[in-house]
């Protein structure tokens, strides 16, 4: 089992080296960050020294070795742009995205699991129609989309909720919050939709197509045949039976919906780690770019570490194939 | 299904709260680009340094037509060729109730000149300052320089008791690894002062009661706040939606949605830059063409030729949706008093024809053309509607369009100049064009030393020369004719080919009324709200 883990472990850091050497090859056909740092009109002379204080001439592998070494004790770096340490700038971001990520993710269980229920029992109801016709919106149009359209429909013609930004955020201990004002609840529901549409696409399909599988198996038939009533049948026993698979992938996604955030932050200009990532893109900001992508992939090692872990504890099968 | 009506009941409810009712006297308003740092001496950007105008000023001001009108200096007269005296407003206070005085000129001017400043040269780096008295300052220059106060509008006085007290007195140098007080807080003496910000996303603003002009003030706003909108669609998005009081800029193809609205309008005008195409009379041999061994641009006929083929008319027309107006030479006619003595080679393919012919290129040739596809407005159609153009006679343009970062890389000494012919814009930072003899038509070697941004490399002695003598001459008549000389000569000589000053668009709610001057800068205190 220790063997089992540390291996598991070894290999994680060996994709966390290696996206760090991906992320910085990359970097040198991005642009070059001088020209993003000085005006247009900066001399020659002052972008040279420029580029030698930020320690841009040394050599790729040396560059690669310091920001490695680095890194690894928690310090990135401090941003080209705002001067000002990457770590730090990570730290104020991060509330935003955690708090989209995490509504979104409720939201998309929330509606999902009704919805994945609902298709499964009345297959024949207008209502499921409806709900399987949004599913395919969501499975099948771009997130900018689906952003553009909610903004067009919610903030241009009904003018009922905000286009852009985080509303009203509130301080508490350094975690700047919107939950707790009113402003920054209506700013919070237009990008939480347009983020938890795919994933409450993915969680409806599969709860649908878990509960008609388990409706069709015998334990429920005997259920049935006890007297149970329905209610108790199908959320009882039926929809209990359904929540491992999803409960594993809503896990799962809860990263991607992490990572996938820089799409829905342009759209609506939240202020979270994906925008600023964009932006660091477009100005060569080449600490941020990499922190993110580093931060990115630890983020999914980490999961699916926990994940293996996880399977081998549940599933002894594994256990005996190591042994 | 319970939980789903909940929560469809909850976002319901949340949506009916909504509308909660904005300060009447705030002024909200979102650019395309952000403010990182407030040190008004890091980054030589128009927009950084023209929304710090906002809180910090300059020894001059200039008005909504770009007219230079005394700021922080009440008044100044040449004394000598070389030597400037200037009056200071008495009275003025900094937003921490210091005097403003002669000390705080010189300091400033000491600290743009130092170490990892952007802004050296703003104030000429041999020219030294002498304090005549608490309020007069005298500038010793090395060679006479009669647009010395161009650029100061954009030069911010700084106190110098606070930068000492805040650890500021060095400029936040754009390879800094650690925040400094003045890249977070401003201390200014302007209308305005800065109450909140966040690096990159926003900052809000409040009119400073304290300022010498309050009582003389045009604006009726409280609070400013300042939102960097990066994508295009939720820029307009949220001017339609009534969140926001002025967007800039508008894409061109949204101009007329805008205009539509009953309550918004799009505020057009001419910028001061100038869109044009550069070609490389440097290299003997083009990059990326199919003529070996041998450069047609050095020859006059091929680029009178490509003049000739293209047509700036419809690009103005078409690509820019009229949101331009085509130039006949390098430089805004805001910023030349006789541009209209210039006109543009007429459009004509068979004469381009002709005259490819008789440089030796009957069969036209290929080459391609660098752009960006993120700087300018529609930089990337422009581009493609030469290639078309270009088509027509013969030759076959490549577009090669690329994001700013990569394009810049390559283009720009520090790439070793990688293009043969490409598009590029420029506003002369003085305002004044012998930024562009300098820049863009003075003579360079492969390093850059001379016109660093003379990509293309076009050479003439006699402009050079020209050029020195207009840096120098106090007379404003004699001036403008060594000017005119020398924009007679590479407008002749075909050293770019102009393509048309790019228009400014910002929309507008049609509560507020903003100055919107050609160079793409608000200042606040223009701004009145009913």
């Amino acid at each position: 089992m220790l063997a089992f883990i540390i291996k598991r472990f070894v290999q994680s850091i060996v994709v966390m080296l290696v996206v760090g050497l991906i992320a910085f090859v990359m970097f040198r056909f991005v642009g070059d960050p001088v020209d993003q740092m000085v005006g247009l009109e900066t001399s020659i002379e002052d972008r040279e020294r420029l580029r030698e204080t930020l320690g841009l001439n040394a050599p790729l592998p040396m560059q690669y070795w310091n920001f490695i070494s680095s890194a690894a004790m928690g310090d990135f770096g401090t941003s080209y742009q705002f001067k000002r340490p990457v770590a730090d700038m990570l730290g104020d971001r991060l509330p935003a995205t955690l708090e989209l990520a995490l509504v979104s993710a409720i939201f998309a269980l929330c509606a999902g699991i009704p919805m994945g229920v609902f298709t499964a029992l009345y297959k024949d109801s207008v209502l499921t129609k409806l709900f399987q016709a949004i599913s395919l919106v969501g499975i099948s149009l771009p997130t900018f989309l689906i952003g553009i359209l909610l903004i067009y429909v919610f903030s241009v013609q009904l003018q009922k909720l905000p286009s852009f930004g985080r509303g009203e955020v509130v301080d508490i201990a350094g975690w700047s919050t919107g939950l707790l004002t009113v402003s920054g609840l209506k700013a919070l529901i237009l990008p939480a939709i347009t983020l938890g549409l795919f994933q409450m696409t993915l969680i409806m399909r599969l709860v649908r197509s878990e509960m008609m599988e388990i409706l069709r198996s015998d334990f429920i038939k005997f259920a049935r045949a006890r007297g149970l009533t329905p209610r108790a049948v199908h959320f009882g026993h039926a929809l209990k039976n359904t929540m491992i698979p999803v409960i594993t992938i809503t896990g799962l996604q809860l990263g991607s919906i992490i990572a996938f955030a820089i799409i829905t932050e342009t759209v609506f200009q939240w202020p979270g780690i994906g925008l600023m990532f964009l932006q660091a893109v477009q100005d060569v900001d080449v600490p941020i770019m990499a922190a993110y992508l580093l931060m990115i992939a630890f983020l999914f090692v980490f999961i699916n570490l926990i994940v293996d872990i996880l399977y081998v504890v549940v599933d002894p099968r594994i256990r005996i194939e190591k042994a | 299904m319970s939980k789903f009506g909940r929560f469809l009941a909850a976002s319901v409810l949340a949506g009916a709260c909504a509308t909660s009712a904005m300060a009447e006297n705030s002024f909200d308003y979102a650019f395309q680009g952000s403010l990182k740092g407030l040190d008004p001496y890091t980054l030589r950007e128009t927009f950084t340094l023209g929304i710090l105008t906002n809180v910090y000023e300059g020894l001059i001001k200039r008005g909504p037509n770009l007219e230079i009108l005394p700021g922080l200096a009440t008044s100044w007269e040449v004394i000598e060729p070389t030597r400037w005296r200037f009056h200071l407003r008495k009275g003025v206070k900094f937003h921490n109730g210091n005097d403003f005085t002669a000390e705080d000129v010189v300091f400033s001017a000491e600290r743009l000149n130092s170490e990892g400043s952007d802004m050296k040269g703003r104030v000429p780096v041999d020219a030294t300052f002498e304090i005549v008295d608490d309020h007069t300052v005298d500038v010793i220059l090395a060679s006479p320089n009669p647009i010395l106060h161009y650029e100061w509008e954009l030069w911010s006085i700084i106190d110098k008791d606070w930068a000492e007290a805040n650890d500021s007195m060095r400029v936040t140098s754009a390879s800094d690894t650690a925040e400094t007080t003045i890249s977070l807080k401003a201390n200014g003496t302007g209308p305005f002062k800065i109450s909140e910000h966040t690096s990159g996303v926003s900052t809000k603003f409040e009119a400073n009661e304290n300022w010498w002009n309050w009582d003389n003030r045009e604006f009726n706003i409280d609070t400013v706040n300042f939102t960097s909108i990066s994508a295009d669609a939720t820029r307009v998005a949220a001017l339609l939606s009534g969140e926001l009081d002025m967007v800039y800029p508008v894409p061109t193809q949204d101009i007329k949605r805008i205009d539509a609205s009953s309550t918004l309008s799009a505020l057009t005008g001419p910028e001061l830059r100038t869109i044009f195409l550069g070609m490389d009379q440097r290299r003997d041999e083009l990059l990326n063409s199919s003529i070996t061994g041998k450069n047609p641009f050095k020859d006059i006929r091929v680029r009178q030729a490509f003049y000739h083929a293209i047509d700036a008319e419809a690009i103005s027309a078409r690509i820019m949706r009229k949101q331009a107006t085509p130039s006949a030479v390098m430089v805004s006619p805001f910023l030349l008093d006789n541009a209209d003595q210039f006109e543009r080679l007429a459009y004509d393919p068979e004469k381009a024809k002709a005259l490819l012919a008789e440089a030796g290129y009957p069969e036209g040739f290929e080459i391609r053309i660098d752009c960006p596809n993120d700087r300018y407005v529609n930089d990337e159609s422009i581009c493609q509607a030469v290639a078309a153009m270009m088509a027509k006679v013969g030759v076959k343009v490549n577009v090669n369009a690329q994001p700013k970062a990569q394009f810049f890389a390559k283009i720009l000494a520090s790439g070793g100049y990688e293009t043969s012919f490409y598009l590029l814009g420029w506003t002369p930072g003085s305002l004044d064009s012998h930024n562009i003899f300098a820049n863009l038509y003075g003579c360079r070697d492969d390093a850059g030393k001379g016109g660093q941004f003379n990509i293309g490399g076009y050479c003439n002695p006699e402009v050079d020369a020209l050029a020195k003598e207009i840096l120098v001459e106090n007379d404003a008549a004699k001036r403008l004719d060594l000017v005119t000389q020398a924009y007679r000569i590479v407008t002749d000589e075909v050293g770019y080919l102009p393509l048309h000053q790019q228009g400014l668009a910002w929309g507008v709610s049609n509560d507020v009324s903003v100055a919107q001057r050609a160079d793409n800068v608000l200042r606040f205190e223009h701004i009145t709200k009913n």
